[in-house]
């Protein structure tokens, strides 16, 4: 670094670290994809969970008809009777990437099917992003910073929980967009290129196309822009990077068809434009200060400011009137349950139900970021020495995601790559720290006896030296007892190391210290990282959800019972007949099974799902009923009891409750507790133990081992021998995990009244109740 | 450029000679510079135009009311970026040649009008 060598050996060196750093960065790509496809090789190349199958289902379309059909396409298959406009609801930048890819490989006759696209999509994008990774780190922090940070963010646990092959969601591609964004952003503040303005602009665009979490760079790079504002680091490069942004990114939004208009009406977006106006002020001030003599400018000041507050005001005034006028205060539920975590809980049960977005826990922070929870508040740091705009950037960026990550886990996503990028700064700082001291003492080998010296300090600068080496990898792992200290002595360090150059003798550590804490920052925390990492993708992540396993004594069961239902479905059932089902099935059934579905995973009808929850907790009678208005042939149960797999409907029964009581408050969650309790045993109540999701789900459960002993509740279940009079079984899955009930078609009445023959209706009356074979529905 | 308004008694007088000073800054400025500021102060002025219309008439096509001022906003930034570029004045773009910068004006400037004319309906 900073050896005085010969201009042609610099720039030798210079090319080999290039060629150096470009193999490794082929090799981080290679990493990131093939850690991915540990779910291919486990279990199969599929689909994943309930998302996914939409958008493969999307893309299915898309590649089918076109493009123009895809955006006029209304689909009747969901949400009976009202269907779904999907062209205009979906965020079509995960469905474009891969037709695009698949259109591009097929044009290049590579024959592969659209599923094997959608499968690998995620893979790829996840190297496209370690190499954006690479990108933004390095400029903020050079190029061994970039690589650590590209090598963390290719196996970070968090990101491979969305990215594995086959998890073929916005996720996948949106992180990707994220970081690139990001990095074009830092680019134009560092260069000033208009250039890279319209690539940001359109890295942007992509953004906004994948995913609803291009909020959050519409209110970062804000929030950046304030800050580097108020802290006096306004620069012309600054106005470059963030005013065509605004402009062409609002443009560009707005033609996305599910942003549209919002991109100028909700809250969200507001925070963009009175930080434009503020840069606009500030720019203005810049530019007087610029052409008028200092003392002029002292009574500019007074004049252009008061005119600027004016203006803001004015400007807040109407904002503030266009919010109010707004019920929600033009924020969307999702994005007032980020500001109020306890929103949701409170007023959007529809939200609150889906378990990502439930707050994380301590562990799952263990487990998603691993060690670079430990290292991020040293990158932190390092990111303050010295100061730069990029650096302020990933400070904030950091500091927001981790408060998002904490209230929902989902976002954890969000995490992953600051996390990434902050710890990859710190590990090659730490890095240069030791590689310097070594550099500096080998050299001259009689210099051993002065770090000898230093060692059993009493030297003057040994405070100095010790320091940074306990921050760096004192934080990993050592519980140093005096963290008072510690955190004393990091003030004055900083101070020294913006100075590094001039004060390098100072900062010289221990030959044998560096030497090992190299070894221990290059071997030992990436080794145990990647023992973690390549643990969570193939044992945690990779599991498809659909295809479900368990290791027993008697060796590996696999259930496969989703597709056998869905098969049946599709083989055995009318094309326009209507299944019913919680929502989380809703895509699984119209991708699979190719069945029109009431409610599906997007939840935009909250009194639909209602209406299914309320079906699903009333009696039988009523429960028909309400099916029979939607045209329901078939129902559709999950039940985990006999196999043990746990997030069944029973489980979540307690949300169709409770989002059917939001709606109809005929439906009482307490009369489905005892004392407060969800339970399914003899002390359930009355309520429960006749609700059609329980009859659904438990009708012949006693046959299969004579007791009904659920295996997820652990209990033995309260009503065991009873008929269904509505509802008849059609199919049950081999593992019972799914089962399939169809109505039974309403009484004849003529006939009833014409026959008239007195015994046989007083049967039907008696058989309704007692339950004897005849159904008195047929 | 600053508008003198705030015209009490005391302050008259510094506006007044803030102005002229301003005036005389103003007028050592390249003239191609001075051609930019014109166009901006245009595109500022159409924008304003646009807006007292729709507060006027209405918003109805939203669009059409949302690209065209827009686009005016937009042509005026990046007119205004542009300038800042090429200013001689400002040390931080030395190594930027004034082609390059209208090259990257030109180009910014036709992903804009793209945009506007794809949103326009």
């Amino acid at each position: 670094m900073e050896g005085s060598e010969t201009s042609n050996g610099t720039t030798l060196r210079n090319a080999f670290g290039n060629v150096l750093s470009f193999f490794i960065l082929i090799l981080i790509g290679v990493l990131a994809f093939s850690i991915r496809l540990f779910s291919v090789i486990k279990y199969e190349s599929v689909i994943h969970e309930f998302d996914p199958y939409f958008n493969y289902r999307v893309t299915q379309f898309l590649t089918k008809n076109g493009i123009y059909d895809f955006w006029n396409w209304f689909d009747d298959r969901t949400w009976y009777p009202l269907g779904r406009v999907i062209g205009g609801t979906v965020y079509p930048g995960l469905t474009l990437t891969a037709g695009t890819l698949w259109w591009l490989l097929n044009s290049l006759n590579i024959p592969l099917s659209v599923e094997t696209i959608c499968v690998f999509t995620a893979p790829i994008f996840s190297a496209f992003t370690s190499w954006a990774a690479y990108l933004l780190t390095r400029e903020v922090k050079g190029a061994g910073a970039g690589l650590t940070a590209a090598a963390l963010i290719a196996m970070v646990p968090s990101y491979i929980s969305r990215s594995v092959a086959g998890s073929y969601d916005n996720e996948a591609v949106a992180i990707f967009a994220l970081v690139f964004t990001f990095y074009l952003y830092i680019k134009t503040l560092n260069t000033g290129s208009l250039f890279y303005a319209t690539l940001n602009a359109l890295a942007y665009f992509y953004m906004v196309c994948s995913w609803g979490g291009y909020t959050f760079i519409i209110n970062l790079i804000p929030m950046h822009v304030l800050m580097c504002i108020v802290t006096g680091r306004y620069s012309s490069r600054l106005y470059i990077a963030y005013a065509p942004l605004v402009v062409l990114g609002t443009l560009l939004a707005a033609l996305v068809p599910v942003v549209g208009f919002n991109a100028v009406m909700t809250s969200e977006h507001f925070a963009s434009f009175l930080v434009f106006i503020i840069i606009h002020v500030v720019a203005f001030v810049h530019y007087i200060k610029g052409v008028l003599a200092p003392k002029m400018f002292k009574v500019a000041v007074t004049l252009v400011l008061s005119i600027g507050v004016i203006v803001c005001c004015a400007v807040i005034a109407v904002l503030v009137a266009l919010v109010a006028s707004s019920p929600t205060k033009g924020w969307s539920g999702r994005s007032l349950s980020l500001l109020d975590p306890t929103y949701a809980s409170k007023y959007i049960p529809i939200i609150a139900s889906v378990s990502e977005h439930q707050p994380p826990t301590w562990p799952s922070y263990f487990m998603d970021i691993n060690v670079l929870a430990f290292l991020v508040p040293a990158g932190i740091i390092a990111c303050f020495s010295p100061l730069s705009d990029a650096s302020s950037f990933v400070i904030l960026y950091i500091v927001t995601s981790v408060y998002f990550s904490g209230v929902m886990v989902r976002l954890m996503l969000v995490l992953a790559p600051a996390a990434c990028i902050t710890s990859g700064i710190a590990l090659s700082e730490a890095f240069e720290v030791f590689t310097r001291s070594i550099k500096f003492q080998l050299p001259g080998l009689q210099g051993i006896s002065p770090v000898k010296a230093e060692e059993t300090s009493s030297d003057s600068t040994v405070p100095l030296n010790e320091v940074p080496k306990t921050d760096k990898s004192g934080e990993t792992l050592k519980e140093r007892p005096s963290r008072k200290n510690r955190k004393k002595e990091k003030e004055p360090v900083e101070k020294p190391s913006i100075k590094a150059r001039i004060e390098k003798k100072l900062l010289v550590l221990p030959l044998e210290g560096s030497v090992l804490a190299i070894f221990y920052l290059c071997c030992w925390v990436p080794s145990m990282c990647m023992v973690h990492c390549v643990w969570a993708a193939a044992e945690a992540y990779s599991a498809p959800s659909i295809v479900l396993t368990s290791h027993s004594h008697d060796g590996l069961h696999v259930f496969d019972d989703f597709r056998e239902a869905y098969a049946w479905l599709s083989h055995n059932t009318e094309v326009d007949d209507k299944v019913a089902s919680w929502w989380d099935y809703g895509y699984q059934t119209t991708a699979m099974a190719n069945r029109t579905v009431i409610v599906d995973n997007n939840t935009w009808n909250n009194t639909h799902i209602a209406t299914v929850g309320t079906a699903m907790s009333s009696p039988e009678k009523a429960a028909w009923e309400i099916f029979n208005s939607l045209d329901v042939k078939y129902v559709l149960v999950v039940f985990g009891g006999l196999v043990g797999y746990p997030s069944d409907d029973i489980n979540k029964f307690l949300w169709m409750v409770r989002i059917g009581g939001g709606v109809f408050p005929h439906i009482k969650e307490p009369d489905y507790l005892r004392d407060g309790q969800y339970r399914i045993d003899n002390q359930a109540t009355p309520t429960m133990l006749n609700c059609l999701m329980y009859k659904l789900s438990y009708y012949r459960f006693v046959d299969t081992d004579g007791k009904g002993f659920d295996r997820v509740r652990r209990t033995e279940i309260g009503k065991k021998h009873f008929k269904l009079t509505h509802f008849e079984e059609v199919f049950t899955t081999h593992h019972w995990m799914v089962r399939i009930y169809k109505l039974k078609p309403p009484k004849n009445r003529i006939r009833g009244k014409t026959k008239k023959s007195k015994s046989k209706s007083t049967s039907t009356i008696s058989g309704k109740r007692s339950g004897t074979k005849k159904n008195p529905w047929n | 450029m600053v508008k003198p308004s705030s015209s009490s008694s005391s302050t008259s007088q510094d506006a007044l000679a803030l102005f002229n000073s301003l005036r005389s800054a103003y007028s050592a400025t390249p003239t191609a510079l001075k051609i930019i500021d014109l166009y901006v102060g245009f595109a500022v002025s159409t924008a304003i135009i646009q807006v007292v219309y729709m507060a006027l008439v209405g918003s109805f096509p939203f669009n059409s009311f949302l690209s065209g001022v827009l686009s005016c906003i937009g042509t005026a930034v990046l007119a205004v970026c542009l300038r800042i570029q090429v200013n001689k004045e400002n040390k931080e773009f030395k190594d930027l040649a004034p082609e390059r910068a209208f090259a990257d004006f030109v180009l910014c400037n036709l992903v804009l009008h793209l945009v506007i004319m794809n949103f326009l309906g």
